[in-house]
C-alpha cells in the first residue's frame, strides 16, 4: 500500500515539500544543538524540562486519544467510526513517533539512548515509558495496517489482530498514565504531585486527540473524494465535548486542592499556582498564556456542548482549533514551567524557551505531519479504491 | 523474472547474510573464552577510609561572612574540575552558600535571629539514605554506593535526560549544557573533567576517602565540618549530632540527608 503515499498531485506534493522545508530546518538546528549541547536552549539549572519535554507529554496525550475511536468501534461495535477508526490509529503512530524524537532531542547524550535498555533500571518510571511507548506504536503499526490492508482486498481482518486490538485499549490509557507517573512520583515538586494528575492528563488528551482528528476529517472531505461521514464527526464532538468538561472539572480540583493548602497556609504547593496564574516575586510570563488557556477551554467547552453550535460544522472547526490550543498551553507550556518554578531553594528563575528550541520543536512537528499526512493518504486513498 | 536471475539474486542475498552473521559468531566466541580467564580485582588502598553511611554535619555558628565559605568552594571546584560558567543559567555547583531561606524553605519564620538572618548557609548533594534521584535513574547511572552510601555517578553512562535534576528536592546537580572544559581555570589530572551533556554533582570526595583523604571542603574548613561515620556510635559526627541540636533540610520529605546542621 505505500505506493499510494507517492501518488499524489501538485498540492499534495507542495504540502509535503512545505513541511519537508520546516523539517529540513529545525533539523540544521537540531545539528547546532548536538554540537554546542542543550545550552541553546532556554532550559537551565532549575528548569532542566522544558518545551520539548511539553510538547511530548501533550503529544503522548494526542496519541492516547486515538483510542476514543477504536474502543467505541471494536468494543462496543459501534459501526459508523468503521470509516475513521484507521484514521485514529494512524494519528497514534505519528504522535507517538514525534513523542520519541521529542524526547531523544531532549537527552544530553542521544547516542547513549540505548543505555535505557542495556541498564534495565526497572525502579525508574522512565523505562516503563519507554516500554509502554514503543509497544503502543508497535500494537498501532500491526493494527492500521494490517486491517486497512484487508479492507482493501473486501476481506475481514486476520484472526490474531483481535486480541492486539483489545490489548490496545487499555495500553493507550497506560502510555499517559506512566507519563503522568513520571511527574508525580517526586517528592519535593509540589504542582505535580497530586493524583488528579493521571486522569486529568487522559481527559485533556480524550479532548485534544479527538479535536485533532476532527480537524483531520473535516480537511479529508474537503481535498479528497472519500468523506468520513457527518455522524462520524458529530459523534467525535460529542466525545471532545465530554472530556474537555471533565478536563476543566478536574483542573478545578486541583485548583481546590490547593486552595484548601492555602487555608492551611502551605505555601510549597500554592507558589506554583500562583506564579502560573498570577505571577511571584515579581516574575509572571506565563499569566497572559494562562489566562488564555482557561478562555479557550471555556470557549470549546460552549460551542461543544451547546448542540446548535456543535451541530455547525464551521463553528465546530473553531471549537476544536481553540480545545486544541488550550489544552497544549495547560498541558505545553503551564504543565512544566509551572511544575519547576519556584525552584526547590524557592529561587524564582524563569524559563523561556529560546528560538532554536522552538525552531527544532516546529522541525518534530512538521516530521510528525509528514508522516501523518503520507499515512492518511494511504488510508484515503484505500477508501477512494472501494468506493469506484 | 528468470529462474536463473532469481537464483543468483538468491544466492547474494544468502552470502550477504552470511558475512554480516560471522562477526556476531565471532563476538560470541570470544565472549566464552573470556569466561574463563579471572576477573579484574581492584586493590582496597590500606590507607582507605571506610564508613556504613557517610555523614557531614555543618556548624554554621562558625560561618560569619562570604569569606568563610570560600576557601571550601574554592578547594571543591578546583580539585574536581568544576568549570566557571558565566551564564547563570549553565551554572554547574557541587557545593555553594545560600541563605537560610531557601537552604531551609518552610523552615523561615519572618523574624530571624540575626545570626541566621546573616550565617551563609553551605549547600550540597546530601546523599540521602534514600535518594530519588537515583530511583528516577533509567540506567543507574546515578547509584547509592553499598559500601559507604554515597550516591555517586557515571558520567560516562548518564545519558543526559536530566530525571535526576527533576527528582532531587534539594537542586544539588548541574546539567553540562555546554562543553564545560574551556571554563576551567586549570585543569587537576586526578579527577575526570565532564563532556557535555552529563549530569553531575557533589561526591562527597569519594576519590579522596579512597586514599585515606577526608573531603577537600572538610580539610580546608578547620573544623566547621566535620565528616565521619553516621552509624559508628564512636565517631566524631555522632559525637556532635548527640551534644548539639541539629536539623536536616526538608527531612519531611523522607529522604533521609546525611547532612546536618547546627544552627
Amino acid at each position: 500500500m505505500l505506493e499510494l503515499a507517492i501518488k499524489g498531485g501538485k498540492k499534495y506534493y507542495g504540502w509535503m515539500t512545505f513541511l519537508m522545508v520546516i523539517l529540513g530546518v529545525g533539523f540544521l538546528f537540531y545539528l547546532r544543538q548536538l554540537d554546542f549541547g542543550l545550552g541553546i536552549t532556554g532550559l537551565s539549572r532549575d528548569t532542566s524540562w522544558g518545551f520539548y519535554i511539553a510538547n511530548f507529554t501533550f503529544l503522548v496525550g494526542v496519541a492516547a486519544g486515538g483510542v476514543m475511536v477504536v474502543l467505541p468501534h471494536y468494543l462496543h461495535d459501534y459501526k459508523a467510526f468503521g470509516r475513521v477508526t484507521i484514521l485514529g490509529e494512524f494519528l497514534a503512530i505519528a504522535s507517538v513517533l514525534m513523542c520519541m524524537t521529542f524526547i531523544l532531542i531532549d537527552l544530553g547524550q542521544p547516542m547513549r539512548v540505548f543505555n535505557v535498555f542495556i541498564y534495565f533500571s526497572p525502579r525508574s518510571v522512565l523505562f516503563w515509558d519507554a516500554i509502554v511507548l514503543n509497544g503502543y506504536l508497535f500494537l498501532n503499526i500491526v493494527i492500521g495496517w494490517n486491517v486497512l490492508e484487508a479492507e482493501r482486498n473486501n476481506i475481514h481482518y486476520q484472526a490474531w489482530l483481535k486480541p492486539l486490538i483489545y490489548l490496545s485499549i487499555p495500553w493507550a490509557v497506560s502510555i499517559h498514565t506512566v507519563t503522568a507517573y513520571l511527574y508525580c512520583g517526586m517528592p519535593g515538586r509540589g504542582f505535580w504531585m497530586t493524583a488528579i494528575l493521571a486522569p486529568r492528563f487522559l481527559a485533556s488528551a480524550f479532548a485534544a486527540g479527538p479535536a485533532l482528528l476532527i480537524l483531520c476529517c473535516l480537511i479529508i472531505r474537503r481535498v479528497s473524494s472519500f468523506d468520513p461521514g457527518r455522524e462520524q464527526i458529530q459523534s467525535l464532538a460529542k466525545i471532545v465535548a465530554y472530556a474537555i468538561c471533565i478536563n476543566v472539572f478536574f483542573f478545578l480540583c486541583e485548583v481546590f486542592e490547593v486552595f484548601v493548602v492555602f487555608y492551611t497556609n502551605i505555601p510549597e504547593h500554592m507558589d506554583h499556582m500562583k506564579y502560573l496564574f498570577i505571577g511571584l516575586h515579581g516574575h509572571g510570563a506565563y499569566v497572559p498564556w494562562m489566562w488564555t488557556s482557561m478562555a479557550f477551554m471555556l470557549i470549546g467547552i460552549i460551542l461543544t456542548v451547546n448542540p446548535i453550535t456543535r451541530k455547525n460544522e464551521g463553528v465546530l472547526a473553531v471549537a476544536c482549533v481553540v480545545i486544541f490550543l488550550g489544552t497544549w498551553i495547560d498541558k505545553g507550556l503551564g504543565m512544566i514551567a509551572g511544575g519547576f518554578t519556584p525552584s526547590p531553594l524557592h529561587e524564582v528563575n524563569e524559563y523561556i524557551p529560546s528560538l532554536p528550541e522552538i525552531l527544532i520543536a516546529l522541525g518534530v512537528w512538521a516530521m510528525g505531519f509528514l508522516v501523518l499526512t503520507a499515512l492518511f493518504k494511504i488510508a484515503v486513498g484505500v477508501k477512494e479504491e472501494l468506493r469506484d | 523474472m528468470d529462474s536463473s536471475r532469481r537464483h543468483v539474486l538468491q544466492l547474494l542475498g544468502l552470502s550477504s547474510l552470511a558475512l554480516t552473521a560471522r562477526p556476531v559468531l565471532n563476538a560470541f566466541a570470544k565472549e566464552a573464552e573470556h569466561a574463563e580467564e579471572p576477573k579484574a580485582v581492584i586493590k582496597p588502598n590500606k590507607k582507605a577510609l571506610t564508613a556504613k553511611q557517610w555523614a557531614m554535619v555543618i556548624d554554621t555558628r562558625k560561618f560569619e561572612s562570604a569569606d568563610d565559605v570560600e576557601p571550601l568552594v574554592e578547594a571543591c571546584d578546583t580539585i574536581h574540575n568544576v568549570p566557571h560558567l558565566k551564564n547563570k543559567r549553565h551554572e554547574i555547583k557541587w557545593i555553594w552558600e545560600t541563605h537560610y531561606h531557601n537552604a531551609f524553605p518552610g523552615k523561615a519564620g519572618q523574624f530571624l535571629s540575626e545570626a541566621v538572618e546573616h550565617t551563609p548557609f553551605i549547600v550540597m548533594c546530601n546523599h540521602c539514605e534514600n535518594p530519588p534521584c537515583v530511583r528516577a535513574c533509567p540506567t543507574k547511572a546515578t547509584f547509592k554506593r553499598e559500601s559507604d552510601g554515597i550516591v555517586l555517578m557515571d558520567f560516562h553512562r548518564c545519558i543526559g535526560c536530566r530525571f535526576c535534576m527533576a527528582a532531587c528536592p534539594f537542586g544539588a546537580r548541574s546539567f553540562n549544557y555546554r562543553d564545560p572544559r574551556p571554563f576551567i581555570k586549570e585543569t587537576n589530572k586526578g579527577y575526570p573533567t565532564r563532556s557535555k551533556g552529563v549530569v553531575e554533582k557533589c561526591n562527597f570526595c569519594a576519590e579522596r576517602l579512597a586514599v585515606g583523604q577526608l573531603p577537600a571542603c572538610v580539610e580546608v574548613s578547620e573544623g566547621k565540618l566535620t565528616f565521619g561515620d553516621l552509624y559508628d556510635a564512636e565517631s566524631e559526627v555522632r559525637e556532635l549530632i548527640r551534644t548539639h541540636y541539629t536539623i536536616r533540610r526538608k527531612q519531611v520529605l523522607g529522604t533521609e540527608p546525611s547532612v546536618y546542621y547546627i544552627v
